[in-house]
């Protein structure tokens, strides 16, 4: 499918507190992995739907649906939900967070909806695609798939399918980035130490 | 950096401009949902005041705050015990003591909403100041414009009709020119304020000559009390010289649009068949109208003002 990509980053050691936890090659496995499980559980493939969150869900979930195209020849639809305007944290905040796109080509109802996520923390990023996913509709199910579990849950949400499990620092960053800064190209996930938290919320 | 209130474009940089057109693009989809309402101002209060007569821009900023699930209040004040700035102060006291999130704010003097903005905690948001500002008309303009043509930098936009009289017209010629577009106006001579050069326009008395070339052709309205007396010798006079038909659009460029804030004098500013068809993109102006409101409310609303105390129900430390 791509070139190799090499193990260890080349910036990695020039920034020996930044440590790629997945590179491009690990997280494209993953993502086959992740597409077998879910069409092993799925038992009516036209109905699933990927939802991505912005911004590293995207790239992810155009990768989800490239690979069950592949496997099982299935065109799934992938559409974009931007959490930001569902968060719980924007009356703390003296500076408004951008908004991302929002992007939903077809109704949710009686669908079953896999959202996709790049990182999952504190939880609270899916309890807002969750709640801005019942503004498009009623989906048959909801599950979610996350590339980087990094722990530090702040609310009672699971994932299920995981790409990697990462136990980290709460205050350290995990990042998902593409070659050219951006998410195209081979993607990488890197943690790197953070300031410390004044308290717990990041989404 | 967006500051706490939104009194004039005059006060924008252009990096605030595209931070608000950005945010609008991104509220026009929630319009485009069949449940169209987010939960971002859930529990906040905006006040609509309206001491001057408007219909649409209160409709739009009212669609704009139910839409974020705002409590939305409109209070309009009788104006006529309100002309002197000592009650308008009063009354802003007095909703201060409400504690809205925000108040938009439209008086027929220019300078009101400073005034409120001095005395409220609340941000406040002009929505038209006398002939001073009318800055999320702009703002809607500008988007209406960035959606067309793919971009504002380098366009040629021409504004014909009352500039003298016009914050709309004040407001745009802000806007375009920050945003890198040229401005031209066309008026008959009474109606073009002195030094209008100053604000970085070419003034015309001429329309064809304001029009050459033109990637956007914005009409004003004509107050219909300037259109008898010492302004205009008539409505007949002045449609004929200034009114835009398709006759005079050919001056302009092939793919030039037709703008106009509304209500359109059908007949006088544009003819009949341009109110109603393309290339005026009215209708679109007012759809990105409520997206403007909406980004607005979101970027100067229920934020945490500085000095406010954080609230913390946890044990405080050790999250």
């Amino acid at each position: 499918m791509t070139s190799q990509y090499p193990d260890t980053h080349p910036s990695s050691s020039a920034l020996s507190d930044r440590r790629v936890v997945m590179n491009d090659v690990a997280i494209r496995r993953a993502l086959m992995r992740i597409a077998h499980e879910i069409l092993e559980r799925c038992e009516d493939l036209e109905r699933l739907y990927l939802v991505a969150i912005p911004n590293g869900g995207v790239p992810l979930a155009r990768q989800l649906a490239a690979n069950f195209k592949q496997i099982a020849d299935v065109v799934v639809v992938v559409g974009i939900l931007d959490t930001t305007l569902y968060r719980d944290d924007l009356k703390l905040k003296a500076e408004r967070p951008l908004l991302r796109e929002t992007e939903m080509p077809s109704a949710v109802d009686d669908r079953v909806v896999i959202l996709v996520d790049d990182v999952m923390k504190t939880g609270r990023t899916i309890r807002a695609a969750m709640d801005a996913l019942m503004d498009f509709g009623r989906p048959s199910s909801v599950q979610v798939v996350g590339l980087v579990d990094r722990g530090h849950r702040e609310l009672p949400i699971k994932l299920d399918y995981v790409g990697k499990n990462v136990p980290t620092q709460a205050h350290e960053l995990v990042r998902m980035s593409g070659q050219g800064g951006g998410l195209d190209g081979a993607l990488e996930i890197v943690v790197m130490p953070g300031e410390p938290e004044i308290s717990g919320g990041a989404q | 950096m967006i500051g706490s209130d939104l009194l004039g474009i005059e006060d924008l940089d252009r990096a605030d401009i595209e931070r608000i057109l950005d945010t609008a693009e991104h509220m026009r989809e929630i319009g485009r949902r069949v449940v169209k309402k987010v939960p971002t101002l859930r529990g906040r209060t905006i006040v609509n005041l309206f001491f001057e007569p408007s219909t649409r821009t209160k409709a739009s900023f009212e669609i704009a705050g139910k839409r974020l699930s705002a409590d939305v209040i409109n209070f309009s004040p009788s104006s006529s015990s309100l002309k002197k700035s000592e009650s308008i102060l009063d009354t802003a006291r007095t909703l201060d003591a409400m504690d809205p999130d925000a108040v938009v704010v439209r008086h027929s003097v220019a300078g009101v909403p400073k005034q409120m903005a001095d005395v409220l905690a609340a941000p406040v948001i002009n929505a038209g100041d006398g002939a001073h500002e009318h800055p999320t008309q702009a703002l809607l303009d500008l988007l209406t414009v960035k959606l067309e043509k793919g971009r504002i930098d380098g366009l040629s936009v021409a504004i014909v009709g009352d500039i003298l009289h016009s914050r709309v017209a004040r407001s745009n010629i802000y806007a375009f020119r920050k945003m890198g577009a040229e401005v031209c106006i066309a008026a008959p001579p009474p109606m073009i304020p002195a030094a209008v050069e100053t604000l970085g326009v070419k003034a015309f008395t001429s329309l064809r000559e304001a029009i050459e070339g033109a990637d956007v052709v914005m009409a004003l309205r004509i107050q219909s009390e300037r259109l008898t007396g010492s302004y205009l010798p008539s409505v007949r006079e002045y449609s004929a010289t200034f009114g835009i038909d398709r006759e005079k659009l050919k001056y302009a460029k092939e793919d030039v649009i037709v703008m106009h804030p509304g209500p359109v004098n059908r007949g006088v500013e544009l003819s009949h068949d341009l109110t109603d068809h393309r290339p005026s993109v009215i209708l679109d102006q007012v759809r990105n109208g409520v997206a403007i409101r909406m980004a607005v409310l979101y970027l100067f609303a229920g934020r945490r003002q500085e000095g406010e105390q954080r609230i913390d129900l946890g044990s405080g430390e050790g999250r």
